[in-house]
């Protein structure tokens, strides 16, 4: 069963995300609404990275090897500025995206499995994984205008 | 005589549930003045707090000469706050700005109106002059305008430049209130009627110091409480405040958990089966998420949040609970703490799922901290549209284009509103070249007082500063007109309960001074903004004029004025909104069916996420088909963005006293006023004072992350942790050679509420230190009100003497 391998790409994934709300929410900490959220979907991250390991152990005792290419890179580093807050945040925003994604993957997969326990996990995160994806997009929206077309 | 000063509420006149509230009418005219030296009275009503009380000016040899309350009126049958029987003096202070100054380098000199528009005109022209001039345009002003002057302003901001950086020091004060009424019932528009404390059973007063903030509506509850039958009382507020002190109950909860709070209660109110399955089945939308949430809070948990006895949680439950017609006020304590809107809403929930709406005596007030915020909020010169409308729904773009006969494009409506934060955010990057702030004082009034003046030093920003004296801002501005007041102008404003005043001219304004809509008008008419067909967009001479072109804008909507005319306003009291054809005296409540203004087509959001402020879609909304039903909605408790650490041990809250409104730029120059609360002080809990080695009237040190002051100690009820300092004290009186940090905001954090955008002033965390010795001589707090110090302490009463006298009859 290969359920392992995308539990282990999702857990991945949100910890990466964790660390570069972390990141984004110390580089442009002079954007207290920025700060403050990002520190706050950070631990949110955390705390789903954290639900999702008792069965990534459990079902890492049955996996094959781990495929090629499993695992991309999507954040390389904050930057600075207007603009920079921007591109900061369209790369939250595909990241979260990729973490939306497959936890709609690792859904259907625990349907499959027949495992309760793992379904409410993901009914639980996906939903709230939908809301940072809908922030990021609202704030991008707000400022999207003043960084590309007013500022200098 | 009645000394307005040692007793800022006056005597009783006590009255039972049911009744009409006793008229008792206040006056107040200076230097020995009797009616019989009044020339004439013209009819006006209060500027100096929201409660909106109307009262006539008293004018004798082309000045006024005091004021007197209209007995008339629904809102206060006579009776006047110490605020306005005093503060309309500074009308006449000395120090009025009477001619236009401009910037020569690093002074301010006077010169004529030509040469002062002028410079605004040609900066704003080359400013304007290509893509994206708009966004170099910043507008923050007030909740002390009038409804005219905001509606012109919105329409010159957002039909003739076309810029979203729009806001009110609104944001300051009822931000959270309209956040709250749109989340719950699809629109802003308080839903109660003053006259609910006429007939309630119990009333929850959630953040509210309402004994100093408004008078008036505290002299209406404590004459319930000394009538037969009064209403039960509790108070949430972590100082003892006079509101704490009458309160049967008094939960002195940690600043910032006041979401833990009303979880806890809503889910002691669900479990015990106080809630009424009918109305929810019928009229809400949300419960069994609303039950998920709350579930979490048990009431020991919520005393170990709140740090308030388990116990005390449960008996708050039952009092809210078995209440047959309950009143809830919410105001600061609320709406400037952590997760403000989700607390707001909260009582919205609390009301809801308890039926208590719409009713005689079940109201809620979802308060405004100024006199005339809710106009600000209905004309959309702050964060919102013209007439309640929500700018992401095009249809309701397309009116106001229609209306205003311009292109719908240019009305922005892209994104909500700039929010005054992220506009002084803006100006501080760069983005923002001109910032017009009228009739507020940021300089004084913001969060990080420290970052807020190098933003409007910054020499590539140009401040415009239209006011009645050289404020804290004034001094930083590159141009600043001078402006008239109330009592020298014509126009009209709103309460919290939807009363509409007018409030007439009684004198001319000193030297050139101009009232603000002429300004505004002025402006208009250099910049040559013209409408689709060429003509000019704003081509109106006079207040009368704006007022009956703002109906036409809010006709159909929410606050529908198309029945009030200025000449119905006149004479007889105020009326509430909506106002129509088919309601010609108005509308006491809102909701008294049960129906909310959540169509998709009518409402005024789509709703947020009330953690993060995320943004629902049109699409999402309709999807939930909320077809009149309100929105119960709640979030999980999340601690302040700032909480105290070893560094900085104790909880800031800022606040007011019942002497001073806003910077004391009114009544800082009324002189009984002044003396009740001459300067800032700082209020600490015995305990905590002993901890540190401070007494009644030692010099402290307030320090933050962010900055320091220096105030005298009172010791006083306040809850242990938190400390208290009033916001109104800023610089303008002290020598400006020699000006020692004393105004709270220097502390506070720069954040806010995710939804409503409102800074939060009652969260940061500060050090005390004991800089010098009282040598026994008390601080200059008041000893009326909620510095009140302890019976037994040795401190002389706060008391106004023979200038002081006023006069109060009863029917």
């Amino acid at each position: 069963m290969q359920l392992a391998h995308y539990l282990g790409l999702l857990h991945r994934a949100q910890v990466n995300l964790a660390d570069a709300f972390r990141q984004v929410a110390e580089a442009h900490a002079e954007e207290p609404d920025i700060e403050h959220l990002c520190q706050q979907q950070a631990k949110r991250c955390d705390g789903y990275a954290e639900q999702l390991r008792p069965f990534a152990v459990r079902y890492s005792e049955d996996a094959p090897d781990e495929p090629d290419r499993l695992h991309s890179q999507l954040f390389t580093g904050t930057r600075t500025g207007g603009i920079g807050l921007l591109r900061d945040l369209q790369d939250l925003y595909l990241m979260a995206a990729e973490c939306d994604i497959t936890w709609t993957v690792v859904g259907q997969a625990a349907h499959g499995a027949r495992d309760e326990d793992l379904l409410a996990v993901v009914r639980r995160c996906e939903g709230e994984t939908a809301i940072q994806l809908k922030w990021l997009r609202t704030r991008m929206k707000a400022a999207a205008p003043q960084a590309l077309v007013v500022a200098g | 005589m009645v000394d307005r000063i040692a007793d800022p509420w006056g005597e009783r006149t006590p009255y039972g549930p049911g009744q009409e509230w006793p008229v008792r009418v206040d006056r107040y005219l200076a230097d020995g003045r009797t009616d019989a030296d009044v020339d004439r009275w013209v009819q006006s009503a209060s500027v100096l707090h929201s409660n909106g009380d109307a009262l006539d000016i008293g004018v004798a040899d082309g000045r006024i000469v005091g004021v007197r309350g209209r007995a008339v009126d629904r809102i206060n049958r006579g009776r006047v706050d110490p605020k306005d029987l005093y503060g309309w003096q500074a009308n006449h202070s000395p120090d009025r700005l009477t001619r236009p100054l401009v910037r020569e380098g690093d002074r301010l000199v006077e010169t004529d109106w030509d040469t002062a528009m002028g410079r605004i005109v040609a900066r704003s022209k080359e400013l304007l002059d290509g893509p994206g001039g708009w966004g170099h345009f910043g507008f923050y002003t007030s909740g002390q305008l009038f409804l005219e002057e905001y509606y012109t302003l919105a329409m010159i901001g957002k039909a003739g430049l076309g810029t979203p950086h729009m806001d009110g020091n609104t944001r300051l004060c009822t931000a959270t209130a309209a956040a709250a009424m749109k989340a719950s019932f699809g629109t802003d528009g308080q839903p109660g009627s003053y006259t609910d404390v006429d007939h309630c059973d119990a009333i929850a007063l959630w953040g509210h110091n309402v004994a100093e903030t408004q008078t008036v509506l505290w002299m209406r509850m404590l004459d319930r409480r000394r009538g037969p039958n009064p209403p039960a009382m509790l108070a949430v507020d972590p100082r003892a405040t006079p509101v704490a002190r009458e309160a049967d109950l008094h939960l002195a909860v940690r600043n910032g958990t006041n979401i833990a709070l009303m979880n806890g209660l809503l889910r002691e109110i669900i479990r015990r089966g106080w809630y009424d399955h009918d109305y929810v089945d019928a009229h809400t939308l949300g419960f069994d998420e609303l039950c998920r949430i709350v579930d979490a809070y048990p009431p020991q948990r919520v005393a170990d949040i709140c740090e308030v006895p388990a116990v005390d949680v449960e008996r708050a439950a039952e009092l809210l609970g078995t209440s047959q017609r309950l009143l809830s006020t919410v105001l600061q304590g609320f709406y400037q703490s952590n997760q403000a809107t989700a607390a707001a809403c909260a009582v919205n929930n609390l009301h809801l799922i308890r039926g208590m709406i719409g009713r005689p005596g079940a109201g809620i007030y979802q308060m405004n901290g100024q006199p005339t915020a809710q106009n600000n909020r209905e004309t959309g010169a702050d964060g919102d549209l013209p007439g309640l409308r929500n700018w992401d729904n095009e249809r309701h773009v397309e009116e106001l284009a229609r209306l205003w006969n311009v292109n719908v494009d240019i009305i922005p409506h892209w994104a909500p509103p700039t929010h005054a934060m992220q506009i002084f955010r803006y100006a501080e990057q760069g983005s923002i070249k001109l910032l017009w702030i009228s009739a507020t004082n940021p300089a004084v009034s913001l969060p990080e007082l420290r970052r807020i003046r190098q933003i409007l030093a910054r020499p590539e920003l140009f401040v415009v500063v239209q006011d009645l004296f050289l404020t804290e801002t004034a001094e930083l501005a590159d141009v600043v007109l001078p402006a008239a007041t109330w009592g020298e102008k014509t126009g009209t404003f709103t309460s919290v309960d939807r009363t509409v005043h007018i409030s007439d001219k009684a004198v001319d304004p000193p030297g050139e001074a101009r009232p603000d809509l002429d300004i505004f008008l002025d402006y208009a008419r250099r910049m040559d903004f013209r409408d689709r067909d060429g003509q000019p967009l704003i081509d109106w001479s006079g207040p009368e004029e704006v007022f009956e072109a703002w109906k036409e804008c809010s006709r159909g909507r929410p606050c529908d004025y198309t029945g009030i005319t200025y000449e119905k306003l006149r004479g007889g009291s105020g009326i509430q909104w909506p106002c129509t054809d088919e309601h010609p005296d108005g509308t006491e409540r809102l909701y008294t069916d049960g129906h909310f203004h959540t169509e998709p087509d009518y409402c005024e959001t789509y709703g947020h996420d009330l953690a993060t402020g995320a943004e629902f879609t049109e699409p999402e909304y309709r999807a939930k088909e909320p077809n009149g039903r309100a929105f119960l909605k709640s979030v999980d408790y999340q601690p302040s963005p700032e909480v105290p650490d070893d560094g900085h041990p104790l909880l800031l809250t800022t606040g007011r006293t019942v002497y001073q409104f806003h910077t004391r730029t009114k009544t800082g120059r009324a002189p009984q006023l002044n003396q009740a609360a001459p300067d800032v002080w700082v209020e600490l809990n015995p305990a905590d004072a002993a901890r540190f080695g401070i007494v009644e009237g030692d010099l402290v040190g307030v320090s933050s992350a962010r900055g320091a002051i220096q105030a005298r100690a009172r010791l006083c009820g306040i809850r242990p942790g938190v400390v208290f300092l009033p916001f109104h004290y800023g610089y303008f009186d002290q020598d400006p050679a020699d000006r020692t940090g004393r105004a709270a905001n220097e502390l506070t954090i720069t954040a806010w509420d995710p939804v409503s955008k409102q800074p939060l002033f009652k969260v940061a965390a500060v050090a005390v230190a004991k800089l010098a010795d009282g040598r026994g001589v008390p601080s200059p707090a008041p000893t009326v009100g909620g510095s009140a110090p302890p019976a037994d302490a040795d401190v002389p009463p706060t008391v106004g003497g023979p200038a002081a006298e006023a006069t109060s009859e009863k029917e």
